[in-house]
């Protein structure tokens, strides 16, 4: 099983480690597996994380980064300073694990009802935006030279592939099309600036401590393109969980966020923020839509699936609020 | 002609049994695929209360929009093209409130303890 060969890799590379304990897998599909361990030391057992592709799924699927740049990005994350698991090991062929690889695992809450709601994180809730602003204008800041080939995004492209995804699922949806239309008629067109973009920088990829924002995590979607994108996606209705007049995550304002940018040294573009917003709203309606079509088609054929796609008119009814707003 | 009990008495009764007899004693990932088990029962249940009537008056309103008859679906395909080629838009009458009420109502059967559906639910 898994644990042996864990065991060995990490022998092969952690200078004193006499062996493994604890694995559990945490999440994922058939293509990318998270599993969660302790390293067992002398000197104390050191809690760890694998994510890996298993043997025999080789190639990332569509618009994911890869797990070698992935780890690239995270390791480079951590060196400048930002909160990000140090990567302890990039699997090889030897290790017969895969492809991926294994980073330090950081306590914390990734959960957004619980980050909104326990009093375990009442002083974090304040600081979190400002906090955040900092941290993805240091994201944006990453050194180009050192920086993984990825793909490059632009607004334009995104609206196409939005597009073309929504038509495939042969399903009428007005507010969809007024938003597209809308996207289209005020697209901005090629960033001046293009940086690394997170890609889904938002609740469930960021651990959260008592203490604020401990680290950024799955790069997955990374891509080089407006660095507008991460702030917009980030104050995405669908990442309020019910507190909806806190524009950033359920917890903060958009001017806290963009303070914290622009401590960094970076400059906001509220307009292109707002751009993105929308965008992300139809991109998360769309990826709602996507879940109940892998429903029909199997081989999941989960309720949690299909549900999600009843997700979908929550995107509509905030898509409106945004470009048709009501009085009252 | 079908005999009682109704389909929603049917639904209600088990989700129902689901959410006070059985999921109390239930832990872990399965309480929480329960639970999404039992909010896909309650949203069946508000579709068959709600959907006809919902449905119904938005075929009017497209109707009326639209010019033109026909099945739901093909009324919404056809205001999808024109929503699109931008034959109409924000400023066409009545398009805004179309659009409003249909995701209300959509929301009523899906979402109804969604943050924005209650917030818009108290305007007009």
């Amino acid at each position: 099983m898994i644990e042996g060969q864990l065991a060995r890799c990490v022998a092969s590379w952690f200078p004193g480690a006499t062996g493994i304990t604890g694995a559990a897998r945490l999440s994922g599909g058939a293509s990318q597996e998270t599993w969660t361990f302790d390293v067992v030391h002398p000197d104390g057992n050191v809690g760890a994380i694998l994510r890996r592709a298993p043997p025999g799924y080789g190639a990332s699927p569509g618009r994911a980064a890869g797990l070698d740049a992935e780890a690239t990005l995270m390791q480079l994350a951590h060196d400048a300073g930002l909160p990000s698991p140090r990567v302890m090991h990039v699997l090889r062929p030897e290790d017969g694990l895969g492809r991926g690889f294994i980073m330090q695992r950081i306590e914390g809450e990734t959960i957004a009802r619980k980050i909104l709601r326990d009093e375990e994180f009442a002083r974090a809730r304040p600081i979190l935006a400002r906090q955040l602003g900092r941290v993805i204008a240091g994201v944006h800041g990453l050194p180009a030279a050192k920086l993984p080939k990825l793909r490059e995004m632009s607004a334009t492209k995104e609206i196409a592939d939005l597009e073309r995804e929504y038509r495939s699922f042969n399903w009428p949806r007005p507010v969809f099309e007024l938003a597209l239309r809308w996207l289209r008629q005020r697209d901005p067109g090629p960033s001046q600036e293009v940086t690394l973009v997170h890609g889904d920088f938002r609740h469930g990829n960021l651990i959260i401590g008592p203490d604020g924002v401990r680290a950024v995590l799955d790069w997955e979607l990374a891509h080089f393109g407006d660095p507008m994108e991460d702030l917009g996606w980030i104050c995405v209705n669908s990442w309020r969980f019910g507190e909806i007049d806190k524009p950033v995550g359920g917890f903060g304002t958009r001017e806290e966020l963009f303070a914290g940018y622009e401590e960094a040294g970076r400059k906001v573009d509220p307009d292109r923020v707002m751009f993105w917003e929308v965008m992300g709203t139809l991109r998360w309606g769309i990826m709602c839509c996507g879940m109940m079509q892998r429903f029909r088609q199997g081989p999941d054929h989960s309720m949690e699936r299909a549900m999600i796609g009843r997700r979908s008119s929550e995107t509509e009814i905030d898509l409106l609020r945004l470009l048709a707003p009501r009085e009252g | 002609m079908q005999d009682e009990p109704t389909p929603t008495e049917l639904i209600k009764a088990v989700a129902d049994f689901l959410r006070n007899e059985i999921a109390p004693g239930i832990k872990g990932h399965n309480a929480f695929k329960l639970r999404v088990g039992i909010n896909a029962l309650d949203l069946v249940t508000r579709q068959l209360a709600l959907a006809q009537g919902s449905d119904a008056a938005e075929a009017a309103r497209l109707k009326q929009l639209l010019g033109a008859d026909g099945p739901l679906i093909e009324l919404n395909r056809a205001l999808c093209e024109k929503i699109a080629n931008g034959a109409v838009d924000l400023q066409t009458p009545g398009l805004s409130e179309h659009l409003w009420q249909t995701t209300m109502d959509k929301l009523a059967v899906d979402q109804p303890n969604y943050a924005s559906y209650k917030r818009e639910l108290g305007k007009k």
